[in-house]
């Protein structure tokens, strides 16, 4: 949720110094900015689709649009978000962030109207960025009765933040995206978390054939539902309902990891008993960190011992009723995630610290 | 001093935004309006409008607002007043001195005819 900048901002006042073509400087003057001259390179190229193009004091969207690349885009003014593009080579001016959720930010997205870059750069729109790769299989068992865990071990090393999904492929068709429970500093293979769909293409495929040892394909890892160091202090609302653990599972451990000293209070949603796994996991990070807190929830039948009674979202914000200042990741089922979204955002959760991963 | 600076620039649009999408999605009179939107996208699109009528620098044209609001069946004048209604409880709520608040509903009420596409 951005806020767009001045326009007199955004027209930097050129003034070039030397007129030779090669060497030459811009001093590029921003209003608003004091009497700080900034130097610019007068040659900064956009590299966009294996072409390279001259921006010169235009913003990325106006130069790649210029060309006649089209770029999806809306307010061009830093508000709607409709340019996002992610910078894959390059520096990204901070300005050309304001305003993106933090998450978004340190994977290098950006806004194509707002940004003009001091040096070249390379972009890509969102999801280009998902190149494929080669894993192999390492492991398989059943997390639960309708869980299987994968574990992989990438040819290529993985770049990745714990929550952060993957795209697996059975054939060049047909591909599902799985959420990574693994965390890169402390785990050496990617870990999954696969829940059976009844009929499933994919899962059915997974289930009955797939094996220790197979090589498979997968995507480099996306989405923006992962852990942010800084603000130690803040306590952290996690709510989960099935497979929905899993990016979860990598959140808090990431968050243990770098000694987040806030609150992180876990509530794992199922239908009944038979459904909750890692539980002797997740005890033992109970046991290891005060800070942590784990509370599996029932919402059919009596909840036995160590289990609260409910729909999970509904717990959880009965026992945190105030969430002023928290940050919060809601995963699993849409339709818990919509309604936890509005619930937990009534309960003073800030729009821009709820991150949310819908699935099915 | 432009009313934009005066109110306190983009963090008070960020103070404002959840304030004021809380009040709108809690409002019966429009909630409806938004049921299934995605939230996100949406409290976006709330920043944008906030940052509009606080005086503060966008690209809106009245153009924008017809198409964005035509889809929106039944919209009509009691709807605008109820969100006119939300940005000046917002704004009370966060302080913001009476005459500045005049100003920002100027703007906002500035919109109303391409809003509801008249």
């Amino acid at each position: 949720m951005p806020v767009s900048l001045s326009p007199t901002l955004m027209e930097p006042l050129a003034i070039r110094l030397s007129p030779q073509a090669d060497k030459s400087l811009v001093i590029s003057r921003n209003a608003g900015e004091g009497d700080k001259d900034s130097l610019r390179e007068s040659h900064v190229y956009v590299k966009y689709g294996g072409q390279s193009f001259e921006c010169g004091d235009q913003s990325v969207l106006d130069c790649l649009t210029a060309q006649g690349v089209h770029i999806p885009s809306g307010c061009r003014s830093g508000v709607c978000h409709s340019c996002l593009m992610c910078a894959v080579e390059g520096d990204v001016p901070e300005k050309a962030q304001e305003g993106l959720k933090p998450t978004l930010a340190e994977q290098n997205y950006f806004l194509a109207c707002a940004c003009y870059p001091q040096h070249d750069i390379e972009v890509v729109l969102p999801n280009a960025a998902m190149g494929k790769l080669q894993a192999r299989v390492t492991r398989i068992e059943y997390l639960n009765a309708d869980i299987l865990g994968i574990w992989l071990k990438p040819a290529a090393p993985l770049e990745y933040r714990a929550g952060q999904f993957i795209n697996f492929f059975k054939d060049e068709y047909t591909l599902r995206s799985y959420s990574l429970a693994s965390v890169p500093a402390l785990d050496d293979e990617l870990f999954l978390h696969v829940r059976k769909v009844p009929n499933g293409l994919m899962t059915s495929w997974m289930f009955d054939h797939l094996k220790a040892g197979d090589n498979v394909t997968i995507s480099e890892a996306s989405g923006d539902c992962f852990y942010v160091a800084g603000k130690p202090e803040q306590n952290i609302l996690l709510i989960g309902t099935g497979s929905g653990l899993a990016p979860l599972y990598g959140i808090i451990r990431e968050a243990l990891r770098l000694g987040h000293s806030g609150k992180i209070s876990l509530y794992h949603g199922s239908n009944t008993v038979a459904g909750f796994y890692l539980v002797e996991e997740l005890r033992k990070l109970v046991e290891t960190h005060a800070n942590f807190s784990y509370i599996p929830c029932v919402s059919e039948g009596v909840a036995p011992q160590g289990c609260a009674q409910g729909m999970v979202h509904d717990v959880a914000l009965k026992e945190i009723p105030d969430l002023t200042g928290w940050r919060v990741f809601l995963c699993g089922n849409p339709l818990m995630v919509k309604a936890a979204q509005q619930q937990t955002f009534f309960a003073g959760a800030s729009m821009r610290e709820i991150f949310a991963d819908p699935f099915g | 001093m432009s009313l934009y600076s005066e109110i306190g620039g983009e963090a008070a649009v960020n103070a404002a935004v959840d304030v004021f999408y809380r009040k709108v999605l809690k409002d019966d009179r429009i909630k409806h309006f938004f049921t299934g939107v995605d939230m996100s996208k949406q409290a976006a699109k709330q920043k944008a409008f906030l940052t509009m009528a606080l005086g503060g620098p966008n690209n809106y044209t009245g153009e924008d607002m017809r198409k964005g609001h035509a889809h929106l069946v039944g919209l009509n004048d009691s709807h605008f007043d109820a969100v006119m209604e939300n940005l000046g409880a917002t704004l009370t709520e966060l302080n913001v001195p009476g005459h500045l608040i005049a100003q920002a509903a100027a703007i906002a009420e500035s919109t109303r005819n391409d809003v509801l596409g008249k």
